[in-house]
């Protein structure tokens, strides 16, 4: 137990001792959501809009110059027609276009409520999120204006419509993708550079030649991994929910588990690379090439695996990140529990197991 | 007492083609500094790792410490110590972590063992809190040496510990290590230089994975077979082709400021008609006597032959 603890201490020892390698542990977190977050949370300003006003009455020309008063709009009024509407669309002239149907004062007052359509170009999906708030927004105002005034509640439903997009993928999904480039980056580069690196020096082969068992070397290899990991997931986490306002919406200890069980796939997929390279050099191209490449191009993480050709698809199951990000995906997003994602994480210990049992297979106790 | 012993010790590389140990056999006897003595690529690193039970070998077995090489390699991974060709310690530690490390893998402590180190850790001591990749080579060299030992080893594989260390530094080295056979460890080294053979009781010469002899340093030297001569003229490098091609030349060789010669006739002399070839050949003030072989004299016989 005491060797054990000796052994974290050295690795830790040589992951502070060396500012490149700190730089990167720690660094390069906080720099890709920064990075990625800002990219996806600017302003949007002056966008162009449609306003098509078929009811021309007080209520809508109220709305209207209210949005109007808006420094995010820019408002082209026009009858325009559906098709006129979707062909500006298409044609990238128009962000967003807001619709009143006929007679939309007389459903307010008689009926109590009252329909528009607001329909933004989701191919852009975060100016789109972003100008569908503000007219919700102006118009909630102006209802509850109107509530101040009259006993009876009037509402006024903005029915929203994306275009091209849906279901609005794409959304904050770049913090669940980052997770699971980071976990990769850190546990799979780094464990196999580090045992890579007792090879090079010589170190591995008194380590051999000592008492200390061979399966005890790599358990040290991955505590501190293990611990700068955690680390890292939470530094993500805080970054989104304080810095990016992203809210974690499912169980939090449920994300952390599911988390602790990607990092033991990482380590297993960088202990199987340290045994197979001779060099550093070898250990840190092949954990890119069997790490970020995957991550990045079939995770679904930058790009949606159902657009893929089917052979890329089949692939894309064998990624663990995939799953990593489907689960990190539900929980965070869509605030789901375990019954929603028990398949990924069984998929995800099974492929854990087997890299584990493969890499201890073929651990070498002596230099061939 | 036999400490170590090989029988028909053989291994192969690359599926068969190389032979790095051709069945080799010899014992070493407890307490006994042991050296093994060849140039690079003679097979000494591949028959410490055998011994030291990080290969397998392809054929015979080896008994370390009373236990196989193969089937109780666990037994003997915690008896000895190994020192591996390259400084193998943990740049980026210092020297009393490096030195603390590995006293904990072997499950010991410093102060369990410091009397056994002691001599050489109080020369590294002061640097103590230095980064093992800031020492110098000899100090390198001494730290290494101190983590081989610091868990009381039964018998110490030391792998060429001299290449790349000062002369000064090497001399020193092997002070040391006289030092500790006399604690009563057993030392296997290797080294490329033959002038640190006289330093072991004995000696096994060895080449392209064979032992070409193996004794005592002096009997190796005794049992040298004719004479041999020192020469020296003006032009050192007309000389040595000159003698090379001399008739009855066996061997010629450079050896610091003068040429070694050994003749084909081991029982005639050929001095006089020598230096008579050699004034015909053009060389002025050629100086000629005769010297006592050192090892690397007996080394480059054994090879003629």
């Amino acid at each position: 137990m005491k060797q054990l603890f000796t052994f974290i201490k050295k690795e830790f020892f040589h992951v502070f001792r060396d500012r490149k390698t700190l730089l990167m542990l720690f660094g390069l977190p906080i720099v890709q959501i920064v990075l990625f977050g800002f990219a996806l949370t600017n302003e949007v300003k002056n966008a162009k809009i449609v306003i098509a006003d078929y009811s021309k009455d007080v209520t809508t020309k109220k709305i209207i110059d209210k949005i109007e008063a808006s420094k995010y709009f820019e408002v082209e009024k026009s009858l325009k027609s559906h098709n006129e509407i979707e062909a500006a669309f298409r044609e990238g002239k128009i962000k967003l276009a807001v619709i009143f149907p006929e007679n939309f004062n007389e459903d307010l007052m008689h009926l109590n409520k009252a329909q528009m359509q607001v329909i933004a170009d989701a191919s852009d999906i975060n100016t789109a999120n972003t100008l569908t708030n503000y007219i919700s927004s102006i118009v909630m105002d102006y209802q509850r204006e109107l509530m101040q005034n009259v006993a009876i509640s009037l509402s006024i439903t903005p029915e929203i419509r994306m275009l091209y997009n849906p279901e609005l993928k794409g959304e904050h999904i770049f913090i669940p993708g980052i997770m699971a480039m980071i976990m990769m980056l850190v546990c799979v580069m780094m464990t196999s550079i580090s045992i890579v690196k007792e090879k090079e020096l010589g170190t591995m082969e008194i380590l051999l030649v000592s008492p200390f068992k061979p399966l005890m070397v790599i358990f040290a290899k991955f505590i501190p991994y293990l611990i700068i990991s955690f680390f890292n997931i939470t530094s993500i986490l805080l970054l989104s929910v304080y810095a990016l306002d992203l809210p974690i919406k499912g169980n939090i200890f449920l994300l952390y588990g599911e988390a602790l069980l990607f990092i033991m796939t990482s380590l297993s997929i960088g202990l199987l690379i340290s045994i197979n390279a001779q060099s550093q050099q070898t250990a840190m191209f092949g954990s890119l090439m069997a790490t970020m490449l995957p991550t990045l191009l079939l995770s679904g993480f930058m790009f949606p695996i159902e657009n893929m050709p089917v052979p890329l698809q089949v692939i894309s199951n064998v990624v663990p990140s995939k799953w990593f990000f489907q689960i990190v995906k539900a929980i965070m997003i869509k605030g789901a529990g375990f019954s929603a994602i028990w398949k990924e994480t069984v998929i995800l210990i099974g492929m854990t197991i087997f890299l584990m049992a493969v890499s201890l297979k073929k651990f070498k106790i002596r230099l061939e | 007492m036999v400490a170590v012993q090989l029988n028909n010790l053989s291994k192969k590389y690359d599926k068969g083609k190389i032979v790095a140990v051709d069945s080799i056999s010899f014992s070493v006897d407890k307490g006994e500094l042991f050296g093994l003595i060849g140039p690079d690529g003679a097979g000494k690193t591949s028959i410490f790792r055998m011994l030291t039970t990080l290969l397998l070998p392809d054929g015979g077995s080896a008994v370390v410490d009373g236990y196989d090489a193969v089937k109780d390699y666990k037994a003997i991974r915690g008896r000895v110590g190994y020192m591996p060709g390259k400084f193998s310690l943990y740049q980026d530690l210092t020297v009393e972590e490096n030195l603390n490390f590995f006293a904990t893998v072997f499950g010991t402590t410093i102060r369990e063992n410091y009397e056994l180190v002691k001599d050489i850790y109080v020369q590294i001591e002061p640097f103590k809190t230095r980064r093992a990749g800031k020492l110098s080579g000899g100090m390198k060299q001494k730290l290494a040496l101190c983590c081989a030992l610091i868990h009381k080893p039964s018998v110490l594989f030391l792998d060429e510990p001299t290449t790349g260390v000062d002369a000064v530094s090497r001399k020193e080295f092997w002070e040391m290590l006289k030092r500790l056979k006399q604690q009563g460890i057993t030392i296997l080294v290797s080294t490329p230089y033959m002038d640190e053979a006289t330093i072991c009781d004995r000696i096994a010469l060895i080449q392209s994975g064979k032992i070409l002899s193996i004794d005592t340093p002096d009997a190796i030297v005794r049992s040298y077979e004719g004479s041999l001569f020192a020469i020296k003229s003006e032009g050192m490098y007309k000389l040595l082709n000159d003698l090379r091609s001399y008739e009855n030349t066996l061997s010629c060789f450079a050896f610091g400021e003068y040429h070694h010669i050994a003749f084909r006739d081991k029982m005639k002399n050929y001095s006089e008609e020598l230096l008579k070839y050699l004034e015909n050949k053009g060389h002025k003030e050629v100086e000629m006597m005769p010297v006592i072989p050192t090892i690397e004299d007996c080394f480059i016989k054994l090879l003629k032959n």
